[in-house]
């Protein structure tokens, strides 16, 4: 007898009750789904922030200095120098002034908008593009200059994208704007990527800040070389401060990774949670074929009697119970890509964000072997109970 | 000519609580190739237990059960499947169709066990069921059968596989006298064409179809000879002693 007459089988005992293998499979279905609706909404996340944090750039990392008294500090000439000293792991630096004064467009204030000092080298670390007028240059740093280049979002929405030349207050000081950045990301938000301003970090440290400079961005020659450039910025820097407290170097991939392995372990545990379900549902499948297997009881002896080895009667029940728990799965599948759909919806419309929830397919693969495996697994001990029926004893069962 | 069917002291006993039931006590005998038994006998005479013996249903608890040369006793399990299927072919009271298959697929079964292609299976249980003159039903379910008709597939199914021993346990128990008698000239007929046939039934006037009679009380052989003898009808002293006091 062929595997594929023992599934034809195995069909036609379902579609002859559809309605209880429906119920069957209902545990597994669930199962099935929630475990993708999950895993996909944790691949949203980790693409989501990779896609955040690749725009930041996986290839620059963070310094910031916070000193150590006043005896021991590091001037940006310092800084440039140790760029230029390790030219093989490190390429361009600048320094990042964050500015905390409000940003005014005539009356209105933008409230979720970055400022941010940097010199003439940071739109090329960040790879930002100029769509319209130029970039900061090297004499906006030297002459302090007050002038800006802002995101795509501002020069839309403010300006009707004819910003070059006009003005923009920043905290109670007037600059000109002198550039416009390329667009980013396709849907520009509010406080998103697009949203930022960009001025010489000159003067910003002089005129909206402390004046001490105690960040940088530093891009490195290649992503392969994160550890070699970390190394290299904190010797330099620990021969200055002697001490570890006294500077702080992370890399943007480093963060990533931090941050993927977190929310991988949070969809982890909620896998696992859901996953409990398919055990749930694969018990359900075990007490329908026990079940089933003392309804069949004089089939299964009359089957015996007509020559059927224990063999063929356990073969014909795992396959059974293997059917019903894989077609529970290929409905857990499309529901779970649904389910997937619609969740992408939500959440777009609830967080404001575009996240998609994709399941990936390898988790489909998975969740379609679980449940076949789970039919195989739970439906061994009822195949085994029938096969090991005596066949008198099953003949004689009313 | 070597027997078919050979009981050497084959006995069967239960242990019930106390009492130790004998529903086969010590039987001896043989059926030769080509032969129609009756084994006869009161309920609870033992014919169940000696059928399921001879099917290979069941093993005895003591002595023999020589089929084909082959001892039965020795054989396992899956053996046993083996031999149920190529060489016996059952006929029950209940006639015991597989009721989610068709006539067709019904007859099949046993073709499918025994490792037939599709088309050998289909072609062999289309002649079985022509046999029994049922070719018209192929694709019926049998609840849509009367009872004569699905004591034929049964017949059929019986047949198909070509076995050396059809065995027949109260086959006409179900059926009216009219379809009974259909039946059992369809055995008559089996045996014509070679078939050996054991037949187990309660009733004298079914056994006499049998060219043998083995008349079975409380688990032994009391009567074994002609079906024509005046002694095979002899009903024994038990049951006159019972009868006679009430
Ligand atoms: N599994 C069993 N356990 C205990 N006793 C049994 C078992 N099977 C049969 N017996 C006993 O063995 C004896 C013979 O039983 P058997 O079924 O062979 O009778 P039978 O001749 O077929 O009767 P009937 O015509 O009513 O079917 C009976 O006394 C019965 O109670
Ligand atoms: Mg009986």
């Amino acid at each position: 007898m062929k595997i594929s007459e023992s599934i034809h089988q195995a069909l036609q005992n379902i579609v002859s009750s559809k309605l209880r293998a429906f119920l069957t499979m209902l545990g597994i279905i669930i199962g099935i789904a929630a475990v993708m609706v999950i895993v996909g909404f944790g691949n949203g996340m980790e693409n989501y922030m990779k896609e955040s944090f690749q725009s930041m750039g996986t290839d620059t990392l963070t310094v910031s200095i916070n000193g150590r008294g006043s005896s021991r500090s590091v001037s940006e000439d310092d800084m440039y120098k140790l760029v230029d000293d390790n030219s093989e792991y490190l390429d361009q630096i600048s320094p990042t002034v964050s500015v905390s004064g409000t940003v005014k467009i005539g009356t209105e204030t933008l409230d979720s908008t970055t400022a941010t000092g940097v010199n003439e080298e940071y739109a090329i670390i960040k790879d930002y593009g100029i769509s319209d007028g130029r970039t900061l240059q090297y004499l906006d740093m030297v002459n302090r200059r007050r002038v800006c280049v802002i995101g795509a979002y501002i020069a839309q929405e403010y300006f009707a994208n004819n910003a070059v030349g006009q003005e923009i207050r920043i905290g109670g000081q007037k600059f000109t704007i002198v550039g416009v950045l390329s667009q980013q990301v396709t849907e520009m938000e509010e406080g998103g990527n697009d949203d930022m301003i960009l001025l010489p970090y000159t003067t910003a440290s002089r005129v909206l800040s402390s004046g001490d400079i105690n960040s940088y961005t530093v891009k490195l020659t290649s992503e392969n070389y994160v550890t070699e450039g970390e190394d290299a910025i904190t010797n330099a820097l620990y021969q200055v401060f002697e001490s570890e407290d006294a500077y702080n170097v992370t890399s943007m991939s480093e963060m990533l990774e931090k941050m993927t392995s977190m929310t991988n372990m949070i969809v982890l545990i909620m896998a696992c949670i859901a996953g409990i379900s398919l055990l749930v549902g694969g018990i359900g499948i075990m007490n329908i074929m026990l079940v089933s297997v003392t309804e069949r009881t004089r089939e299964i002896g009359i089957r015996k009697a007509l020559g059927a080895k224990e063999r063929y009667i356990m073969t014909q029940f795992v396959i059974e119970s293997a059917v019903i728990s894989a077609l529970g799965g290929l409905i857990g599948i499309g529901t779970g890509y649904g389910l997937s759909a619609i969740a992408t919806q939500v959440v777009a419309s609830l967080l404001d964000t575009s996240m998609v929830i994709v399941p990936s397919i390898i988790s489909v693969l998975i969740a379609f072997g679980i449940s076949a495996a789970i039919g195989v697994l739970f439906g061994y001990l009822p195949a085994k109970r029938a096969s090991r029926l005596n066949p008198i004893d099953a003949l004689r069962y009313e | 000519m070597i027997s078919l069917i050979a009981f050497n002291n084959v006995s069967k006993h239960y242990q019930m609580g106390d009492t130790l039931v004998k529903a086969a006590d010590d039987i001896s005998m043989e059926i030769n190739p080509g032969e129609f038994v009756a084994i006869v006998g009161r309920s609870g005479s033992g014919k169940s237990t000696c059928m399921n013996i001879i099917g290979c249903l069941d093993v005895p608890t003591s002595g023999e059960y020589i089929l084909k040369g082959e001892n039965v006793g020795a054989l396992n399990k899956n053996e046993l499947a083996e031999i149920r299927n190529k060489m016996l072919g059952f006929i029950f009271q209940q006639y015991n169709l597989l009721p989610k298959l068709t006539v067709l697929e019904n007859v099949e079964v046993p073709l499918m066990y025994a490792g037939l292609s599709k088309a050998d299976r289909r072609k062999k249980a289309i002649e079985a069921l022509d046999m029994v003159q049922l070719s018209d039903k192929l694709t019926n379910m049998p609840n849509q059968l009367s009872g004569g008709q699905q004591q034929r597939v049964s017949i059929a199914r019986a047949l198909a596989g070509d076995p050396a021993i059809i065995l027949a346990d109260e086959p006409t128990g179900a059926l009216d006298s009219k379809t009974s008698r259909d039946v059992l000239g369809l055995l008559q007929e089996l045996h014509k064409d070679g078939h050996t046939i054991v037949l187990i039934t309660h009733d004298n006037s079914i056994a006499v179809t049998a060219e043998r009679i083995i008349r079975l009380e409380d688990g032994y052989v009391i009567y074994d000879g002609p079906a024509d003898a005046p002694e095979a009808m002899v009903i024994s002293h038990h049951v006159l002693e019972g009868g006679a006091q009430s």
